[in-house]
């Protein structure tokens, strides 16, 4: 993976000793509170409910095993013995105190971490398919792309006062497993006589407005991308609306001004800039692709402990069948650790748990891991003669659930137990589902199944593309969850449809309950999953399920 | 008909720790909801609200939260600020494990 630079070691160690003053005069009074917040969110220092929120960036979700042992160290020397890995790869401790948070800085510098650009309107940490360097499908690894756009458009003066936040996604396959089509800009990655490039899509969204992401250019030679990036963000630094934070994403410019406008104005720039790039960009991708170099994987060595493994061991083979995904070398997989414990919140990790996966990836992974946006851990490179002693190691921890794409692997936003913003809670909710469908004894028979809960309208929680998707309101100071249906998160995006009236807290778990017992009860068998139903009958039947004193009336 | 004044309670985080804190009668921050003074009139809540942030050296975000009366003092009026003044429902943590 990247290694810092001297540059980027003095940039972050500068940025962390800048905050310790920052913190200095504004305890001392010499910063009010407005002229201090735009600082601390500068790096990733927000305010919640109870204490400040420390969010770290994870850039593209790659970590390296002394990185996550530096997170457990923090979580233990000054939070409460977790951290909580958000849905944009991110880890958040929820409970530091202000003037512990440089020292902390200092300690994340050490191994070349930071929270630079993980809050503000400026580009936010640039997330990528966390299979990337690994997956069975993938065209190329999408990382030392990733890196360069880090690098670029980290302090980058002309886009650290967007009108708004500004989202980049990446992938390298053509199966879409970092939600591109979400983002302000998308790229997914193609190979068009034999040149690598980029569909490049903009304006995609979730918040308040969710909408798919536009392709602007179907093809962008990747030897063209900084310019083509930096044209996009030129255009939206014009025509962003900055009177009025919430049409000020690039969806809303894209929604009210048209694809083909944007476009026009995309390469209008894009002609004047690309001039200004000689090729030493290139120069600087070549020398980050020598940092993501593939391990050196082993052949010849067999995978009869793993047959045999499956063969011998239900629980292993249960876990094999969901949480194991094709790698590029057949005699590997790409292993992922849920953190999502029936009844845990999803994608929270004690200290202990990221010290044994530091562990683990060093001794059976190649010290290579990944966060994903669905708020799991994974280790891309895993032998599979490996497999059955990471399993019982995991499984030791609380680590081992076999749950990967099932009902209870929840993505679940922090909600209204911690977040300044939410309206209802997520997490209790997640929980409540987990719990009963474990009890059900169900989860497997279901198959594939995708809940998103958001607890406000911000969806950080993705619930507009979840297969079901559950949003948390506030109606007269009650909680309450809307249910939407149909979304999907992969190169098929969708934005799920709203099926009707909220259901309380008490209400909405035996509504989920009746609307998967209804998907059961219409599917045409086991192989066809809750999305390919709902695509062939359309709403009705689950409105059904969801409601059904109002069809009896 | 204008609407009925709701009882409220002047709160903020503290500067330091960030931790909940709420204005008493004697213009002290304290962490417990249960010794804020419990605000019941429109115009005394705008004169204490004033004074509030005249005094909010180490108080971030003064604002009136809603509230209501109980029988050990103010009580939360919503549940956003019953998570504010006990703790997150998955851990016990915060407010609720300090008065444990």
């Amino acid at each position: 993976m990247y290694q810092h630079s001297e540059f980027d070691r003095a940039f972050v160690v500068d940025r962390a000793a800048r905050f310790r003053d920052q913190v200095h005069r504004r305890i001392s009074g010499a910063l009010t509170e407005d002229e201090f917040r735009p600082l601390r969110l500068m790096n990733g220092v927000y305010l919640q409910l109870h204490a400040y929120m420390f969010r770290i960036a994870i850039p593209y979700g790659t970590i390296s095993p002394d990185q996550l042992r530096q997170l457990a160290h923090i979580a233990d020397r000054w939070d409460k013995g977790y951290g909580h890995f958000t849905t944009r790869t991110n880890i958040q401790f929820n409970w530091p105190k202000l003037v512990d948070i440089p020292d902390m800085m200092d300690s994340l510098a050490e191994v070349g971490m930071h929270a630079i650009q993980t809050s503000g309107n400026t580009i936010r940490n640039v997330t990528a398919d966390h299979f990337a360097g690994a997956a069975a499908d993938e065209i190329a690894d999408p990382r030392p792309y990733a890196e360069l756009i880090r690098q670029w458009s980290t302090d980058h003066p002309e886009f650290q006062f967007l009108p708004r936040k500004f989202k980049i996604a990446i992938s390298g396959s053509p199966n879409d497993r970092a939600v591109v089509k979400s983002h302000d800009i998308g790229l997914r990655m193609l190979s068009r006589d034999g040149v690598t490039g980029f569909e490049v899509s903009v304006g995609g969204g979730l918040g308040r407005t969710p909408l798919v992401g536009k392709v602007v250019r179907d093809f962008v030679p990747a030897v063209d991308l900084l310019p083509y990036l930096e044209a996009i963000l030129s255009a939206y630094n014009t025509v962003g609306r900055r009177d009025n934070k919430f049409k000020a994403r690039l969806k809303i410019a894209v929604l009210e001004l048209g694809i083909e406008h944007i476009r026009e104005l995309v390469e209008a720039r894009f002609k004047e800039i690309r001039p200004q790039f000689d090729g030493s960009d290139q120069q600087v991708l070549a020398e980050i692709a020598t940092q993501f170099r593939a391990p050196d994987l082993v052949s010849g060595r067999g995978t009869e402990v793993y047959d045999a493994a499956r063969k011998a061991d239900p629980i292993f083979r249960a876990w094999s069948d969901t949480n194991l995904h094709g790698h590029k070398h057949p005699d590997y997989a790409i292993a992922t650790i849920s953190l999502k414990k029936h009844g845990e919140t999803p994608g929270d990790a004690s200290s202990d748990q990221m010290r044994l996966i530091a562990d683990l990836a060093e001794k059976l992974g190649h010290g290579d891991i990944r966060i994903s946006h669905e708020q799991n851990v994974v280790l891309p490179h895993v032998h599979k003669a490996d497999l059955p002693v990471l399993h019982a190691a995991l499984r030791e921890a609380g680590l081992g659930t076999a749950n990967l794409g099932l009902i209870s692997d929840i993505i679940a936003c922090p909600g209204l137990d911690y977040c300044a913003l939410a309206t209802a809670r997520s997490i209790p909710i997640a929980q409540q589902i987990a719990t009963r469908f474990d009890e059900l004894k169900l989860e497997h028979e279901i198959g594939e199944l995708k809940i998103k809960i958001s607890g406000c309208i911000n969806a950080c929680g993705h619930h507009h593309v979840g297969h079901i998707g559950i949003l948390g309101l506030d109606r007269a100071g009650v909680e309450n969850y809307q249910v939407t249906l149909g979304g999907d998160g992969t190169e098929t995006m969708a934005v799920g449809e709203r099926a009707g009236p909220g259901f309380s807290k008490d209400e909405i778990i035996p509504a989920i309950e009746r609307l998967v017992q209804g998907y059961l009860a219409v599917r045409e068998d086991a192989s066809e999953t809750f999305l390919q139903a709902y695509r062939r009958l359309g709403p009705e039947p689950f409105k059904a399920a969801l409601y059904p004193a109002k069809e009896a009336a | 008909m204008a609407r009925a004044f709701e009882p409220v309670v002047i709160s903020a985080n503290d500067l330091f720790d960030g931790r909940t804190i709420y204005l008493t009668g004697k213009d002290e921050w304290v962490p417990h909801l249960r010794q804020a003074e419990l605000i019941t009139d429109e115009e005394h809540a705008r004169h204490r609200m004033a004074h509030a942030l005249a005094l909010s050296d180490h108080a971030v975000g003064v604002f009136l939260a809603p509230a209501k009366a109980g029988p050990d003092g103010p009580e939360p009026g919503h549940p956003r600020e019953a998570f504010r003044a006990y703790g997150p429902s998955n851990y016990f943590h915060g407010k609720q494990a300090e008065d444990a």
